[in-house]
């Protein structure tokens, strides 16, 4: 119950932050001196096209782009009702998207899964690539075991993603014949979900997934040998040795349960590292998430697009956090105590 | 076991505790030197990381010295070698030592595959020479010259990383585009810094409704992904802006986005320290508010500010790479790691021409010393590490 009513309070609160972040959101889209229509509109004018000029002016009162910005956003947000029948995204409709003209939820529809498909694959890949290492490395520690995980973990943190995406892509197809390119072949596109296109699209995320997750899983891996060293030197683990526990268990059983806890809570700081690192990656190896688009967007003003995008890539690690807390909360009884009791633990 | 034959030995030298005394003596002043010396001390001992720092040391105070070392200016053509593949200096010719000498290479188009092949002519060893006359740069930035260490002799070239898509040199680039890849981290970390001590102390101090405007406010900002808000505020730069300007521009954008890590580090450092004993010493003495804050507290976590503002300068690199190489970022004629490496951006780049990848080899390079060396500094710094 307690359990419940705490999720439902962050999850409010997780609403009011976003509002706030769409209101930053649309203040930096419009940054820049004017807009995709009026660009547009100069651009027309200038070629001698009346007939563009005009529907480019219908489009701009639509979607009330004439207004002041306060308004537009107001409109944008469907707080205001806009000019014709423009009702905003609170009641649901995205917006139209003047790069590839056609309403922005047409343009992102499929990308957006794609986008948390990725995105959930990398994070499963961190978890289970840095929870043994990292255990390991501790249980370890100084020896090769040690030294070489965190040599890979150390080049993982500095070689930037994009180059690591393509000289991965490079080899992995030349060596294991890995697909290049997109995230399922193209005979699979607009098709149903089959098996053969599942499979597809599990080959086509490997090289994505080992290379958005690297970073965050070297970090990973550091923190909970980091947290794994601390616990192993306390005196419990020496009585536990003393009374004879087997090793395995002497590692398991206690020290790992302490060191995990930081490992739930970070998801916080993990998820939007590892947005990023899928926009960057997406944009490079021509993946079908939402980061092409954003990228599209940006650079020609697209401003429905664009906004859409950052809203939702904002959404989904709010998200994303607001499972973390709940998930530590249900992990750990003390988070629960010591809130409620307002003590000041670090 | 009999105390019979039990003899202790007895020195027939007086008594005498001066090497005790001295021993004593030096470990007091071991333990009372200077704090940065003890510091120092730590420091050493992380061979890695005192390795890194002298990289990085020497790293920066190359950077004036650019013009000067690198062969060939920036932006200099060589329309006859296009991707011509990285030359090696030799020094012995047949095996006979005649000193540092190149090949002449010579360009010929493979017009099945599209692309040019080199041809080396291995019997004609051309002498580089030293103090040779070149393009023109300014020395130290100030002195105009026109003198560089080593240059191509006159029918030969010298691309030691070979050379790229419009035939410029790739190790000269390299060298350029160090002056701009490794000073933006810095002007990043410096703005992020005023930022994030700013309003880290206003919310450490003031608390109460401040300090909860600022802790929401930084923790918006740390729940969103950088590199989207990162592309959406660098696509706000206007494309006439020249490349200085879109310099500053990127590294206060890189800026603007890191100072809530650090404004909530000082804010936790500010409430954790208030309690210190220490600190209500100097209080009940007397000591001003601004004295406390500057003598008490400041010393105390300035060490801890030096070494986290070391680890978030390689996510400001990579994160400057990653803008020029979207396209985003600094633009062409400006040269830095990152738009060079727009170049390797496709496959076939790094199938063909290899090459065109090595601006990484410094990237990574550069981020792993400074990895490195935050870590070696956070543990020497910290008193009770040991």
């Amino acid at each position: 119950m307690e359990i419940l009513r705490f999720a439902f309070f962050r999850l409010l609160s997780m609403l009011a932050t976003l509002l706030l972040v769409s209101a930053l959101i649309f203040f930096i889209i419009n940054l820049p001196p004017g807009d995709y229509l009026s660009n547009q509109i100069a651009e027309l004018r200038a070629t001698g096209q009346a007939a563009g000029v005009a529907n480019a002016e219908f489009l701009r009162q639509e979607y009330s782009l004439d207004k002041s910005l306060p308004h537009q956003y107001l409109v944008w947000m469907g707080l205001l009702p806009g000019s014709h029948g423009f009702s905003g995204i609170l009641q649901g409709d995205f917006g139209w998207s003047f790069e590839f003209d056609q309403p922005v939820a047409d343009v992102v529809g499929q990308a957006m899964w794609m986008t948390i498909l990725v995105n959930l694959v990398a994070l499963l890949f961190v978890y289970i690539v840095a929870l043994p290492l990292g255990v390991l490395a501790a249980a370890k520690s100084r020896t090769w075991v040690d030294y070489s995980t965190s040599l890979v973990g150390y080049l993982g943190l500095a070689t930037p993603n994009f180059l690591l995406a393509l000289i991965l892509f490079y080899y992995g197809h030349r060596l294991f014949d890995l697909p290049i390119g997109g995230l399922m072949a193209p005979e699979f596109e607009g098709e149903p979900m089959s098996f053969a296109k599942l499979k597809s699209v599990l080959l086509h995320l490997i090289i994505p997934t080992f290379v958005i997750g690297t970073a965050g899983a070297a970090a990973m891996m550091q923190r909970l040998r980091a947290n794994m060293l601390d616990e192993l030197h306390k005196p419990y683990v020496t009585t536990a040795e003393a009374k004879g526990l087997p090793a395995r268990a002497r590692l398991i059983k206690y020290p790992l349960r302490v060191a995990l806890n930081p490992f739930v809570a970070d998801i916080g700081n993990l998820i939007p590292s590892l947005v990023s690192g899928s926009v960057l990656v997406s944009v490079v190896l021509g993946l079908q998430t939402i980061g092409p688009a954003l990228l599209a967007a940006l650079k020609s003003q697209d401003q429905f697009l664009a906004g859409f995008v950052l809203l939702f890539v904002a959404a989904l690690t709010l998200l994303g956090t607001v499972i973390s807390d709940v998930l530590l909360m249900l992990l750990d009884p003390r988070i629960r105590y010591g809130a409620r009791a307002g003590t000041n633990r670090s | 076991m009999s105390d019979q034959g039990q003899q202790h030995y007895v020195d027939d030298r007086p008594y005498d505790d001066s090497e005790r005394l001295q021993h004593q003596i030096a470990e007091a002043l071991e333990n009372d030197a200077p704090g940065w010396i003890l510091v120092w001390r730590r420091f050493r001992k992380h061979r890695v990381a005192l390795v890194s720092g002298i990289f990085l040391l020497l790293c920066y105070l190359l950077l004036p010295f650019v013009g000067f070392i690198a062969p060939y200016s920036a932006n200099e053509r060589d329309a006859e070698h296009l991707y011509a593949p990285p030359q090696g200096i030799s020094f012995f010719h047949e095996g006979q030592f005649i000193g540092p000498h190149v090949y002449p290479t010579t360009a010929k188009p493979d017009l099945e595959n599209f692309r040019w092949h080199y041809q080396i002519h291995h019997d004609r060893p051309l002498k580089l020479e030293f103090f040779c006359p070149g393009s023109e740069h300014r020395f130290l930035g100030l002195i105009k010259t026109d003198k560089h260490l080593f240059c191509a002799p006159a029918e030969a070239t010298v691309f030691l990383f070979g050379s790229d898509r419009l035939g410029r040199d790739v190790f000269s680039r390299i060298l350029y585009g160090a002056q701009l890849s490794l000073t933006v981290g810095l002007i990043g970390i410096g703005i992020s810094f005023v930022l994030g001590i700013l309003f880290g102390s206003l919310a450490g101090y003031l608390g109460g409704k401040t300090d909860w405007v600022i802790q929401r406010v930084i923790e918006i900002i740390r729940s969103l992904p950088e590199l989207p808000l990162w592309l959406a505020l660098s696509a706000a730069i206007p494309a006439h802006w020249g490349p200085v300007a879109v310099f500053f521009i990127i590294s206060i954008i890189l800026g603007i986005l890191d100072w809530p890590g650090l404004a909530r580090a000082i804010r936790g450092k500010f409430l954790s320290l208030r309690e210190e004993p220490y600190v209500q010493a100097a209080e009940m003495m007397g000591a001003s508010r601004s004295r406390v804050i500057r003598k008490h507290m400041l010393p105390n976590f300035s060490s801890h500010l030096i070494a986290s503002a070391m680890l978030s300068i390689p996510g400001m690199i990579l994160g400057e790479t990653a803008l020029s190489f979207l396209g985003l970022g600094l633009r062409a004629p400006a040269v830095s790691w990152g738009v060079m490496l727009n170049d390797a951006q496709n496959l076939a780049a790094i199938e063909i021409y290899p090459w065109t990848a090595i601006p990484m080899l410094p990237i990574i390079l550069v981020v792993l010393a400074f990895n490195f060396l935050g870590d070696g500094f956070r543990d020497a710094l910290d008193p009770y590490s040991h």
